[in-house]
């Protein structure tokens, strides 16, 4: 698993630019789904048929990651951006950005007197070229870059750019590879365009029509020095969501996630994320509305390039996601 | 001269039929079909039974504006924004209000009355008023209903070289855009939609683009330009005479990027100017259309406006014939095979 967690995070995908991710993802799935489609925004759809006698099941992950998008180059080859995604300007300084074509750049800020007053419009990407037309030869407007890492292997716990959300992207093919046959018509979907406003998982989920819908994404953490309050923790086990600010989660959905939990003995924790939103939001108001929950896999320094998951509750997210398809999936 | 008629005509988010008669009148015979929906989008249909793919262009009818919200008992109507709008430019100006088109003034204090303090802020929109002439609050309100809607009372003019200026250049201009290629021979289906209340939340698109259901999606706005003094090059979004702006992103979408880049490729090929839209902000019709259904293939393509949401923006008549030019190339490219 580690080594499908590298090569994944390790890849390009921003928000409305997630083709090589995609591939690699379906290279992945193809021999283990019934079918595979891309429908017209990118969404990567897998599907693994049912015996007829449970129900149609909708789980997301999204591929995409934050990143920026150049809006101008000046005379002397640096280029202005905007943000893709959201995060924040501090977060970007001396950062290394990597394009889809491979040209790389650093961020850097015009003089400021004051730290206060940096703003995205005050940074700048260096991709150590001497004049415009040559940054034009590597570079154009619109083109996209992410951040620039390799994963750090810390043994039980690993940090990249991009966990969020590729390491729900890892879930949910782990879970494919897992679950041999069950009862359930089960669409494992890759989103797109989840960071600029869980676009990918709208059109998905009117796609696939489906009667429960479960995402697989990150959550935020407490247990950081001096942290906001918030119980949930890294190592804790599978984050089972209450709420976040996108959406109420379906409660006898939840309760069945806690009692597979339970029942399995699989480490899990409640998770109540008072900023943020995930897929399973607009999951839940497609058509005349669906059942949806989250399992979210906990991470330190979400949006920056060195995001922070336990292997372990990596696990429990797995264990938890096939435990669930392997049941009835009948809500009380 | 059509976009004059479509510049002059009221049409706050909701309020579009003024609008909406003069597009119908300049299409009728030049589409097969027009249809209504319930929240009064047009959709102009050309080519229904011909095989697809299904293109729909979208341009929006309504402009920002304000709506009455209460009276004085001097007879002042007190009023809130329908739309983005700065407060500072609202000040002293002429407006237009209702069906019936009366005259107004927002007012302002003189000068002469003002406490030095006063000249500091700009004065807020819920500190001003529109005077219709009215010698009381009931003589106002034989006039003025509650929620009657208030236009900028802006003349439309040409001026300078290849230059125009007027009120409601976004999104009127589009819909000229949307017209002039209405007059375009093509053998595609083609879904010509005029919406409403894109300002107050790209309301209208969503539902025409459900109705619609289409394979590929164009937006055609008129779009921001900050070509102002103070601004450095770098930093200008578009610039007018520059060609028709490309959205390589904004807040509600990201386009198709095959469509973005057949855009290009066209472009080029046939020496006609273009440019990206240099900026992320804002959204437009395409968000809503790109998300219809099982999602669209969408762009968006803007003449560049200078001034937008504002009593008079400006634009440049070379923009205006290029993004034709340029959306006509592209209907021919997808007849001749192109696909997202």
């Amino acid at each position: 698993m580690k080594d499908l967690v590298k090569k994944l995070v390790e890849s390009y995908g921003p928000a409305g630019d997630e083709g090589p991710v995609r591939q690699m993802i379906e290279e992945e799935i193809k021999e283990l789904a019934d079918e595979v489609r891309v429908d017209a925004l990118g969404n990567l759809i897998a599907r693994k048929k049912g015996n007829g006698k449970g129900k149609k099941v909708m789980l997301a992950a999204h591929m995409d990651e934050i990143g920026i998008i150049v809006t101008s180059i000046d005379d002397k080859g640096f280029l202005r951006f905007a943000p893709v995604g959201g995060w924040s300007p501090p977060t970007l300084l001396g950062k290394r950005v990597i394009f889809a074509n491979g040209t790389s750049g650093v961020i850097h800020t015009e003089h400021l007197d004051d730290i206060k007053e940096l703003k995205v419009t005050k940074l700048f990407i260096d991709i150590g070229a001497s004049d415009k037309a040559t940054a034009s030869e590597n570079v154009g407007i619109g083109d996209m870059a992410v951040f620039y890492g390799p994963l750090f292997d810390m043994g039980e716990r690993w940090v990249a750019k991009a966990m969020d959300d590729r390491i729900g992207c890892v879930v949910l093919i782990e879970t494919l590879r897992q679950l041999g046959a069950c009862d359930h018509d089960v669409y494992f979907v890759f989103t797109v365009q989840e960071e600029v406003g869980l676009r990918g998982a709208r059109t998905a989920a009117y796609g696939v029509d489906p009667e429960i819908g479960i995402a697989c994404d990150v959550t935020r953490v407490g247990d950081t020095p001096k942290s906001h309050i918030m119980e949930v923790s890294l190592g804790g086990g599978a984050a089972i969501k209450v709420k976040d600010s996108s959406l109420i989660c379906h409660p006898a959905l939840r309760k069945h996630l806690v009692e597979i939990a339970k029942e399995n003995k699989i480490p899990y924790q409640l998770e109540v994320l008072e900023r943020g939103g995930t897929d399973a939001a607009a999951m839940q108001l497609s058509r005349a509305g669906i059942i949806a929950g989250v399992i979210s896999v906990p991470c330190r320094y979400i949006h920056s390039p060195s995001e922070m998951v336990d292997a372990g509750d990596v696990k429990a997210c797995v264990d938890l996601l096939v435990q669930s398809l392997k049941g009835s999936m009948v809500l009380q | 001269m059509v976009l004059k008629m479509l510049s002059e005509a009221p049409g706050v988010a909701g309020h579009e039929q003024a609008v909406r008669a003069i597009i119908r009148a300049e299409i009728e015979g030049l589409v097969d079909v027009i249809e209504s929906d319930t929240i009064g989008n047009m959709i102009a249909i050309k080519n229904p039974d011909a095989p697809g793919p299904k293109i729909m262009f979208a341009a929006h009818m309504d402009e920002v504006g304000m709506i009455i919200t209460g009276f004085e008992r001097s007879g002042f109507l007190r009023f809130r924004k329908a739309g983005g709008i700065d407060d500072r430019v609202l000040l002293s100006k002429t407006v237009r209000v209702g069906k019936e088109q009366l005259p107004g003034v927002i007012g302002s204090k003189p000068i002469h009355l003002q406490e030095p303090r006063e000249r500091q802020h700009p004065v807020r929109m819920r500190d001003m008023y529109i005077d219709i002439g009215a010698k009381n609050k009931e003589d106002a309100q034989k006039r003025v209903k509650l929620g009657d809607v208030v236009v900028f009372d802006t003349q439309y003019s040409e001026f300078g070289d290849g230059f125009v200026k007027g009120k409601a250049m976004d999104d009127r201009v589009g819909c000229a855009v949307l017209i002039s290629l209405l007059k375009e021979q093509t053998s595609l289906p083609i879904y010509a939609c005029f919406t409403v209340q894109e300002e107050i939340g790209l309301r209208g698109s969503a539902i025409a683009a459900h109705r619609v259901h289409p394979d590929m999606g164009v937006a055609l706005e008129g779009t921001v330009s900050n070509e102002l003094a103070e601004v450095e090059p770098e930093f200008h979004v578009t610039n007018l005479g520059a060609g028709p702006a490309l959205t390589v992103m904004d807040a509600a979408t990201i386009p198709n990027r095959k469509m973005l880049k057949e855009l290009i490729r066209l472009a080029e090929h046939s020496e006609l100017p273009y440019q990206f839209r240099r900026t992320t902000g804002g959204g437009t019709d395409a968000g809503r259309m790109s998300l219809a259904h099982t999602g669209v293939p969408t762009v968006g393509v803007s003449v560049p406006c200078r001034y937008i949401h504002a009593p008079v923006s400006v634009a440049c008549q070379d923009d205006f014939k290029n993004t034709v030019k340029l959306l006509s190339l592209f209907l021919k490219s997808i007849e001749g095979g192109f696909r997202p």
